[in-house]
C-alpha cells in the first residue's frame, strides 16, 4: 500500500496542463452548485430575518421607510457604538403592555392547536381508508387528495363564504330539512376559522400520514391478530405508534403555518376573532407602523423557533432513512 | 398495506373527498347562476365570465401574475434543483445544517413573516416594489418547494448509473447532463408545476412585497372578496381552477401513458 | 410400499385407523375474484405432527394456512381444529400462531416485548410473562439481545426472534410460512434441524408452507405435495421420493428419468412396454391394462451406466455418453439412447478410480431392474 502511494507520488503527473484545469473546473461546477443556491437563501431568507430583527429595535417615524435607521455601518466604529445606544426596546414594551397582543399570540397559538387535533382526527380515517385501498387506485386517490392543493388557498377559503353566511347553502340545506329553524351563525366566529383552517391544510396532514400508513408492512397486524389482539387494540398497540412520524409531520406541517394564518381568519373570522396574523397585517398595513410589526414577528418567530426546528429534524431523519 | 378495503375505509375517504370537493364544485356550480345572489339559484347563465372579461384590471392582474409564475417558477426551478443536489450530494461542507435549515424553513413559515421580511429587505436595499420585488420573493419561496420535490427523487436515484457514465468516460458536468438530469426530469417538471401554481396562488407575500402596476390576480381577487361575494368571482374562480384542473390531468394521462406504455414494453420484451 | 412409511421414526399416526385427526380440511375451496386458489381440498393432520405444505408459488399453500390461521375464510368446505369448527372465529382467537416469512416483527418494540406481546394480550400476570419471555429467549439462544430492536438483530436472530414470540403462547399449532426462506443455505441447514428439536421438546404440531424440497424432506413427518389449489400426494418423505403417484410429483421432488409407452403384455406380476422407438422394457406392475399408455418413472441413482452390455434379466437400452457431471462424491451421466431420449443416471463415487471408466462419446448401456421405479398413469 504505502509503495503504491509512493510511486504515485513519486511519479511525475503525465500531464498538468490538461488534467488541473479540468479538476478546477470540476471544483468550481461543484462548488456553484453549493454556493449559489445558499447565497441566494441567505440574502433573500437570512438577512430579511436580521432586518427584521433590526427594525423592530428601532422608533417609528413619520417618513418612507416609515422607521429610523439603527446599525447604520456608514459612520465607522464609533458611529456604530453611539447608535448602540439608540436601540429601542420600546416596541417590545409595548407589545407586553397591550394585553391585545398577548391575547392574539395566545388565541392564535390555541386556535391552531384546536384546528391540528380537528385535522387529524379528520385526516386520519381518510389517510387510513386510503392506504387500505386496492393498491390500483390507491394513485388515483392520491391525486385526488393533492388536486384541491393546486386550486387556489384563496378561493378555497372564498367558497366557504358562501356555504357558512346566515343566507348561505349550509343554512339553506339545514332549514330545508327542518334540522334548525333559525339560521346558524357560522361565518365570523371562530368555528368558521376552524372548519376553513381544517378544510384548507387537510391534504397536508393527509399526505404525511398516507405515506407512513401505506408503507406499513400489514403482515405486522396480521401478527398481531395472530398473537390474540383484537383489531382496536392491535390499532393502538401496532398501526398507531409505527403512523407517528406521519402524525408529527403532518401536525407540524399544519400547526405552523396556521398560527400565522391570515386569510382564513381575515374572510371567515370576520373582525371579532383574534390571530395574530391579521394584528401583523393590520399594524403593518393601516397602522403603518413598521417597527412594532417588525417586533410582532420576530415574537411570533421566536413562538415557532421550536416546532420550526422539530419539524427540521423530522425531515433530515426522513432524508436519511430514504438513503 | 394489503387488506380488505372495510365498509369503514370506503366510507371514511368517500366523506373525505366530499369535503374537500364540495365547496369547490358549489363554488362552480354557482359561477353560472344568473341571479346576482350568489346562494340564490336563478337559472343558467354564463354572463358573469362575459363581464370577467371586460373586466380590464381583472384581466391586467391575470397577465402580471401569469408573468410573475413563469419568470419566477423558472428561476426557482433552477436554484431549487442545484440546492436539492447539494443536499444530497454534499453531505459534508461547513455550514450544511443551516443550508438544510433554510431550505425546509420556508415549508412551513408562516407567509405574513416571510412576506415582511422580504418586504423590510427591499427596503433597505433601496429595492423599488414592483413586478421585479414580487418575482424575486416568490423565487425565494418556491425555490424550497422544488428543492423538497427533487431532493426526494434524487434520494432514490441510482447511483451506478452516474459511475457506469463516468466508467465510461463522461466527465463529470457531462454525466450530469446526460444522465442524471434526464432521470430526474420527471421531479424537476413537477417541481416547475408546483412552484407555479404557489405563485400563482400567492396573496400574503404579494400582498407585501408588490408595489403600484404590479398588482396581482390573487391581491384583486382578495380585494373584491372582501367587498362581497360576487358571481364574477365566482367565474375567475371557476377559470383558475378549471386551468389548472386541465393542466394536472393532462400531466397525469401523460404519466399514466408512459406507465402503460413502459408496462407493455416490458411485457413485450417479457415475451420475447 | 411395505415399510417405507415408518423410516424416521415410530410416530405414524397416519396408518392408525383409530388415530384422532387434529386439523382436518373438508371439502375446502377459496376463490379470490375469478381465481380459485383452494380447489375443494381435503386433508387431515394428526396432533404431534411436522407437517410440511410443498409447491410452487401460487399453488394456495400460503392460502391454505392463512385460513387456518384465520387471516382468510373458506368459501367453501369447513376446517376443523380439535374437534371444533374453526369457521367464523377471528384469527385473534384461534388456539394456533403464526411465524411470518417477512417474521413482521414489531419495529417499535423490544425483542421481549415481541416475545411478551402474545402473552399480555392473554392477561398471563407480569410475572408469569416474565418467567415465560425468559425461557423463550433461552430457548432460541438470545437472553443477551433481549433489550436490543429488531432493526439492531442479524437476519438469523430476527428468524429465533420470530419463532420464540410465535411459539410463547403455547399454541396447539404453529404455522410456519417459509420460516427459512429469508437465510442463507448453511444457516438454514442449521436452522432445519434446530427447528426440528424444538418441536419435538415443545411437543407441538407443526404445519410448514415451503416451495423448498430439501426443507421440506429433511424436517417433515409428511409432505403435501400442491398445485393449482389441489393436494397431489400426501406421503412421508420416503414415499413421496420412491413412489409418487403421479408425473407432476415425480417432476416435482428431485430427478427423475420417465420411459413412455403402450402395455405390450403382461406376465406375473410384470408387463412389458414398447417405447415409441419400438425399444422394450420390463417393469414391475400389477393392474396395467395390455394396450395402455403408461409411464415408467424411475429415479437417477438406480440406474446403472457400463460400457459392455449388462447381464441377462434386468432392462438394459444402449445408447452414447452425452455428458459427464462430476460433482465429487458422485458423477452423473446423460447418455443419449439411440432412439434419442435423454437419461439421466448417477453413480456413487465408491472408489477412488473407477474400474470401468467412460467418456464422452463412448458407447454404453443404462440398466435398471424392472421394480427400480413406478408405474404412473396419470
Amino acid at each position: 500500500m504505502s509503495d503504491i502511494a509512493a510511486t504515485a507520488s513519486a511519479a511525475p503527473p503525465v500531464d498538468v496542463s490538461a488534467s488541473l484545469p479540468a479538476r478546477l473546473a470540476k471544483g468550481f461546477v461543484g462548488r456553484l452548485v453549493i454556493i449559489v443556491p445558499y447565497l441566494w437563501l441567505l440574502f433573500f431568507f437570512l438577512v430579511p430575518f436580521v432586518i427584521v430583527f433590526k427594525i423592530s429595535l428601532s422608533q417609528s417615524a413619520i417618513s418612507m421607510p416609515p422607521y429610523t435607521p439603527v446599525l447604520d455601518f456608514s459612520s465607522g466604529w464609533s458611529g456604530f457604538v453611539g447608535k448602540l445606544k439608540q436601540l429601542s426596546f420600546d416596541n417590545y414594551l409595548w407589545l407586553t403592555q397591550d394585553a391585545l397582543y398577548f391575547k392574539a399570540y395566545l388565541s392564535s397559538v390555541v386556535i391552531a392547536g384546536i384546528s391540528t387535533i380537528l385535522t387529524l382526527l379528520v385526516g386520519y380515517p381518510i389517510a387510513y381508508g386510503m392506504a387500505r385501498a386496492p393498491a390500483t387506485i390507491r394513485p388515483t386517490l392520491l391525486m385526488l387528495v393533492i388536486l384541491p392543493f393546486w386550486t387556489s388557498f384563496l378561493i378555497r377559503v372564498y367558497a366557504w363564504i358562501g356555504i357558512l353566511k346566515p343566507e348561505g347553502l349550509l343554512n339553506q340545506l339545514l332549514l330545508s330539512l327542518h334540522v334548525i329553524s333559525e339560521p346558524l351563525v357560522i361565518l365570523n366566529t371562530y368555528t368558521a376559522i376552524f372548519i376553513g383552517i381544517v378544510y384548507s391544510y387537510l391534504p397536508f396532514m393527509v399526505l404525511p400520514l398516507y405515506s407512513s400508513l401505506e408503507k406499513m408492512d400489514y403482515s405486522l397486524i396480521e401478527a398481531a391478530k395472530d398473537l390474540g389482539c383484537p383489531p382496536t387494540s392491535a390499532f393502538w398497540k401496532i398501526t398507531f405508534p409505527l403512523s407517528l412520524p406521519g402524525v408529527i409531520a403532518g401536525c407540524l406541517l399544519v400547526f405552523i403555518p396556521a398560527v400565522g394564518e391570515f386569510v382564513i381568519p381575515d374572510l371567515l373570522g370576520g373582525s371579532q376573532t383574534l390571530m395574530i396574523g391579521r394584528t401583523l397585517w393590520n399594524e403593518f398595513f393601516s397602522n403603518r407602523d413598521w417597527p412594532v410589526s417588525s417586533a410582532v414577528a420576530v415574537i411570533l418567530l421566536l413562538l415557532l423557533i421550536v416546532p420550526i426546528m422539530i419539524f427540521q429534524q423530522a425531515q433530515a431523519r426522513a432524508q436519511e432513512q430514504g438513503k | 398495506m394489503n387488506a380488505t378495503w372495510s365498509r369503514f375505509n370506503i366510507t371514511s375517504v368517500v366523506l373525505g373527498f366530499a369535503f374537500l370537493y364540495l365547496p369547490i364544485v358549489l363554488l362552480v356550480i354557482f359561477s353560472f347562476n344568473e341571479s346576482k345572489l350568489v346562494t340564490v339559484w336563478g337559472g343558467f347563465s354564463t354572463k358573469w365570465y362575459v363581464s370577467l372579461f371586460q373586466n380590464q384590471g381583472l384581466m391586467d392582474a391575470a397577465w402580471v401574475t401569469i408573468r410573475v409564475g413563469l419568470i419566477s417558477a423558472t428561476v426557482a426551478t433552477v436554484l431549487g434543483t442545484m440546492a436539492a443536489l447539494t443536499l444530497t450530494r454534499y453531505t459534508r461542507f461547513r455550514g450544511r445544517l443551516l443550508f438544510s435549515g433554510m431550505v425546509f424553513a420556508p415549508l412551513v413559515m408562516p407567509e405574513v413573516i416571510t412576506g415582511l421580511s422580504l418586504l423590510l429587505l427591499f427596503v433597505a436595499v433601496g429595492l423599488d416594489r414592483g413586478f421585479l420585488t414580487v418575482t424575486l420573493a416568490h423565487i425565494t419561496f418556491t425555490m424550497c418547494f422544488v428543492a423538497v420535490v427533487v431532493q426526494s427523487r434524487l434520494v432514490s436515484f441510482d447511483r451506478s448509473l452516474e459511475e457506469a457514465a463516468m466508467d465510461l468516460g463522461a466527465p463529470p458536468v457531462k454525466t450530469f447532463f446526460q444522465i442524471t438530469l434526464p432521470v430526474i426530469m420527471p421531479a424537476i417538471v413537477s417541481g416547475w408545476m408546483l412552484a407555479f401554481t404557489l405563485s400563482l396562488d400567492d396573496l400574503v407575500i404579494a400582498s407585501f412585497t408588490s408595489g403600484p402596476g404590479a398588482t396581482t390576480l390573487p391581491m384583486k381577487i382578495y380585494s373584491q372578496v372582501r367587498l362581497g361575494v360576487t358571481p364574477e368571482i365566482n367565474a375567475a374562480c371557476t377559470i383558475l381552477i378549471a386551468v389548472v384542473a386541465i393542466g394536472v390531468v393532462i400531466a397525469s394521462i401523460a404519466n399514466k401513458r408512459r406507465e402503460v406504455q413502459r408496462l407493455r414494453d416490458e411485457q413485450a420484451a417479457q415475451r420475447g | 410400499m411395505k415399510s417405507l412409511g415408518s423410516i424416521r421414526r415410530a410416530f405414524a399416526p397416519w396408518n392408525d385407523p383409530n388415530a384422532k385427526p387434529y386439523i382436518q380440511f373438508e371439502n375446502v375451496t377459496k376463490k379470490f375474484g375469478d381465481f380459485t386458489a383452494v380447489n375443494n381440498l381435503s386433508l387431515t393432520i394428526f396432533e404431534r405432527e411436522f407437517f410440511a405444505l410443498l409447491g410452487a408459488s401460487g399453488c394456495g399453500k400460503s392460502t391454505l394456512l392463512r385460513m387456518l390461521a384465520g387471516f382468510e375464510e373458506p368459501t367453501a368446505g369447513r376446517i376443523m381444529l380439535d374437534g371444533q369448527d374453526l369457521r367464523g372465529i377471528p384469527p385473534y382467537r384461534r388456539p394456533v400462531n403464526m411465524m411470518f416469512q417477512s417474521y413482521a416483527l414489531f419495529p417499535h418494540m423490544s425483542v421481549e416485548k415481541n416475545i411478551a406481546f402474545g402473552l399480555k394480550q392473554e392477561g398471563m400476570p407480569s410475572a408469569d410473562i416474565q418467567k415465560r419471555v425468559a425461557e423463550m429467549l433461552r430457548l432460541v439462544k438470545l437472553e443477551q439481545f433481549a433489550k436490543r430492536k429488531p432493526h439492531q438483530l442479524s437476519g438469523g436472530q430476527r428468524q429465533r426472534v420470530a419463532l420464540a414470540r410465535s411459539v410463547a403462547k403455547r399454541p396447539k399449532v404453529l404455522l410456519l410460512d417459509e420460516p427459512l426462506g429469508a437465510l442463507d443455505k448453511k444457516l438454514r441447514e442449521e436452522t432445519q434441524f434446530e427447528l426440528m428439536d424444538l418441536q419435538q421438546e415443545l411437543g407441538l404440531t407443526f404445519v410448514v408452507v415451503t416451495h423448498d424440497q430439501e426443507e421440506a424432506m429433511t424436517m417433515a413427518d409428511r409432505i403435501a405435495i400442491m398445485d393449482k389449489g389441489e393436494v397431489m400426494q400426501v406421503a412421508t418423505p420416503a414415499e413421496i421420493y420412491e413412489a409418487p403417484t403421479s408425473r407432476f410429483v415425480a417432476h416435482f421432488v428431485g430427478n427423475v428419468n420417465m420411459f413412455e409407452g403402450k402395455v405390450a403384455d403382461r406376465t406375473a406380476g410384470t408387463a412389458r412396454i414398447t417405447g415409441a422407438s419400438g425399444a422394450q422394457i420390463v417393469v414391475d406392475n400389477g393392474d396395467a391394462k395390455p394396450g395402455s399408455d403408461i409411464v415408467f418413472a424411475i429415479r437417477p441413482e438406480k440406474i446403472k451406466v457400463s460400457s459392455k452390455k449388462p447381464a441377462e434379466g434386468v432392462n438394459a437400452l444402449e445408447g452414447e455418453v452425452y455428458d459427464i457431471a462430476y460433482l465429487g462424491d458422485m458423477t452423473v451421466y446423460h447418455v443419449k439412447l439411440d432412439d434419442g431420449q435423454i437419461v439421466r443416471a448417477s453413480a456413487l463415487n465408491a472408489a477412488r478410480i473407477s474400474e470401468d471408466p467412460l467418456t464422452w462419446n463412448d458407447r454404453a448401456w443404462v440398466s435398471f431392474r424392472p421394480d427400480a421405479g413406478v408405474v404412473l398413469t396419470r
